[in-house]
């Protein structure tokens, strides 16, 4: 059976093709102001039996494609837990939300921590406070890894966050200080949001911000264990809807997702 | 009620002082909420036919009955709370009813008040208030608060200065010399309201009156019962709107109605039939209390598929699982009764509050729940300090807990389903 899984998030549209749990190919757009649409070029290419759709669009795409919905949640548990089955947690940074989740034998969500309605420590944090200091994302994360130390940085509201930073810019602060401290701020917040859930290693960081190799690295340097980072760490969540359309998660043994591979040295 | 011909209540409105424009908009949002959260449901029991009325009439029929009974001399007593005691002011001849806290409502004006942190039920109390747009507030003699908690307790010093506020205070613990105290309070409470109606609470009039509230709970109880077989026999939905509405309703009517619609439940759950398939997931909420029109989170659970079979709070079990014992002889033995029964409420006001805890775990396992869900109004310090016992109790039985915490905006509704649902694929 031939599966699209589709992952309608709020900066990026995400769809895998599966055929017979085989990946057969996968992509990525921008959301952009009408993330139908975007979701629409995927399902008219036509290679697909039956759409899995999961994200912030999920309903709508499902009451547009037809097929099935999935929360979140449950997709990145199911595409953490394919990709490397020995994960007993999975950690997911996505545009506009993060989300902490352990998992249980054969991949089943046993317990999850979503942040509530304001978006902070997310992706869009992360670009509100690039663009506040003039950095692209790149930059953001590059200077970050790079600095010594970071500056000290209280607020997790994106819009107190702004100001403060701006304070700190005035005050004639090292950007890439800054930077550094804003990053630690977001990796302090998840830390303990992981044990709140009990997350036990190996972790799987995922979701677009695991793309950023300053939040990667403060996140492996905070979590006693393992952190395995997919090489398209933005797709898990397109890739774990797809899977659940064969039924559990926990049925399908390892999956092969070619464009998957870890880049980084400590992952298997 | 059985008169269904269209009135116009704006003259009634008018005269009571309500700001009409405003209140029309709040009508028309309420009605809107009420259509897509409650007429879309499926199977639903004939007898919610009543409710569906008493909503079509929330500020009509029932206000133009408290309009009557003053106009003829009676004496309205307006409440935040389930610890302020129906009997008593039943027993003084007057009529209680509980007041407009369930949505958003004027926060600008509020905001010049009090603290933007401050939780949604008493803001929109508030603003409901100096919005000029709840009719039972208006006709209400008196508002009784009480000491539930420092938000409530400081908002009644600002209300004060707009209407005739009296606050009873109740005690943190449940000591012996707590309850004695209270039981002060519901003997000053009983003279303050013999004031305001002119009428002796006697031991005959106390003694109906307990009774008659009583009789209101056992109704409530017996739906509650149902609610236990799988498949549910009503939503959550439904038995939630059946509690916020017992708050304001005429008691006798109520309790008639109410029993009719237990009847119809029993044979429901007789011959299997359910507003959900069975095997339905189903769920137990507690926490903070969720005053009409507040419907948000059983819309979402029910939505998603689920069915909430239990409600653990002020607007659940908390107000129908005790009863006032009805064999004392004298007025000064059902006083004592009275207080004793009211400090039995396992409010998170209380230190220690164990006696909560062991109720979510024993409803969770009577009712059959497959998860539990922890509903705190957010600033609501009690509720969310005690957030975290509840869920290591729910834990340690062995079941999943949610923790949501919200306001009334339904901004967050779109983060709040995904939590709801991966919760619900999780079970």
């Amino acid at each position: 059976m031939r599966v699209l899984g589709l992952d309608i998030g709020s900066r990026s549209v995400d769809a895998v093709w599966l055929d017979d749990g085989r990946t057969v190919d996968w992509a990525v757009a921008d959301s952009g102001f009408d993330p139908g649409s975007a979701a629409a070029v995927f399902v008219e290419r036509g290679l697909h039996d039956v759409i899995i759709s999961t994200g912030y669009g999920r309903h709508a795409a499902r009451e547009r494609f037809g097929g099935t919905a999935v929360t979140e949640i449950t997709a990145y548990g199911a595409g953490a837990s394919t990709l490397f089955p020995d994960a007993a947690s999975v950690l997911d940074i996505g545009g506009q939300d993060t989300k902490v989740i352990s998992l249980g034998e054969g991949g089943r969500v046993t317990d999850f921590e979503m942040n509530d309605k304001c978006a902070a420590g997310t992706g869009k944090f992360l670009e509100v406070m690039a663009h506040a200091l003039g950095f692209s994302l790149e930059e953001l994360a590059e200077e970050a890894l790079a600095a010594e130390s970071g500056a000290s940085i209280s607020s997790m509201c994106t819009v107190f966050a702004e100001s403060e930073v701006t304070g700190l810019v005035h005050r004639g602060e090292d950007r890439a200080r800054i930077a550094r401290g804003l990053h630690e701020s977001i990796a302090k917040r998840t830390l303990s949001s992981l044990q709140r859930v009990g997350a036990r290693a190996p972790l799987v960081f995922a979701g677009g911000v695991a793309k950023n190799p300053a939040m990667v690295a403060l996140i492996r340097a905070g979590f006693a264990g393992d952190v395995y980072v997919p090489a398209e760490a933005q797709i898990v969540g397109a890739y774990g809807a797809a899977l659940t359309g064969n039924g559990a998660a926990a049925t399908l043994g390892t999956g092969q997702l070619e464009a998957t591979e870890s880049e980084c040295p400590a992952t298997p | 009620m059985s008169d269904q011909t269209v009135v116009d209540y704006h003259p009634m409105w008018a005269e009571l002082g309500l700001d009409l424009p405003s209140h029309d908009a709040l009508l028309g949002a309420v009605g809107q909420l009420f259509g897509d959260a409650y007429l879309t449901q499926d199977n639903r029991p004939k007898g919610m036919d009543y409710l569906n009325f008493v909503m079509s009439e929330v500020h009509g029929l029932r206000v133009k009955e408290l309009d009557d009974f003053r106009k003829a001399g009676g004496k309205v007593v307006g409440t935040f709370c389930l610890y302020v005691p129906e009997e008593i002011i039943r027993a003084a001849g007057g009529w209680c009813v509980g007041l407009c806290a369930g949505a958003e409502f004027a926060y600008d004006q509020v905001e010049q008040i009090m603290p933007r942190n401050t939780c949604a039920l008493i803001k929109s109390f508030m603003g409901f208030k100096l919005g000029k747009v709840c009719p039972y507030i208006q006709e209400s003699d008196l508002v009784i608060g009480e000491t539930t908690c420092d938000g409530k307790k400081k908002a009644y010093e600002l209300l004060s200065e707009l209407h005739n506020v009296y606050v009873m205070e109740l005690p943190q613990m449940k000591r012996d010399k707590d309850i004695a105290m209270w039981r002060g309070e519901i003997v000053e409470l009983m003279a303050k309201v013999e004031e305001l109606t002119g009428k002796k609470v006697t031991a005959e009039s106390l003694r109906a009156s307990i009774k008659e509230v009583n009789d209101k709970r056992r109704a409530l109880q017996r739906i509650a019962a149902t609610r236990a077989a799988d498949p549910a026999p009503i939503s959550g939905k439904d038995a939630l709107l059946a509690t916020q509405v017992a708050f304001y309703d005429d008691v006798p009517r109520f309790t008639q109605m109410m029993n009719v619609l237990a009847d119809e439940l029993d044979q429901r759950v007789a011959s299997g039939e359910g507003v959900a398939p069975m095997g339905a997931k189903r769920v137990l909420i507690t926490g903070t209390p969720m005053a009409l029109p507040n419907w948000k989170l059983h819309d979402i659970i029910e939505k998603a598929g689920a069915v909430v079979v239990g409600e653990e709070m002020c607007t659940g079990s908390r107000y129908y699982q005790d009863l006032v014992s009805e064999d004392a002889a004298t007025l000064d033995e059902m006083v004592d009764d009275i207080a004793e029964k009211y400090l039995d409420i396992n409010c998170a006001c209380f230190t220690p509050n164990q006696g909560r805890l062991d109720d979510v775990v024993r409803m969770a396992k009577d009712l059959g729940v497959d998860g539990v869900i922890d509903y705190s109004l957010q600033f609501c310090n009690l509720y969310e300090m005690e957030s975290n016992a509840v869920e290591q109790t729910v834990r340690d039985a062995g079941l999943p807990v949610l923790k949501i915490t919200t306001d009334y905006s339904m901004e967050d509704v779109g983060q709040l389903s995904t939590r709801v649902e991966a919760f619900l694929e999780m079970l």
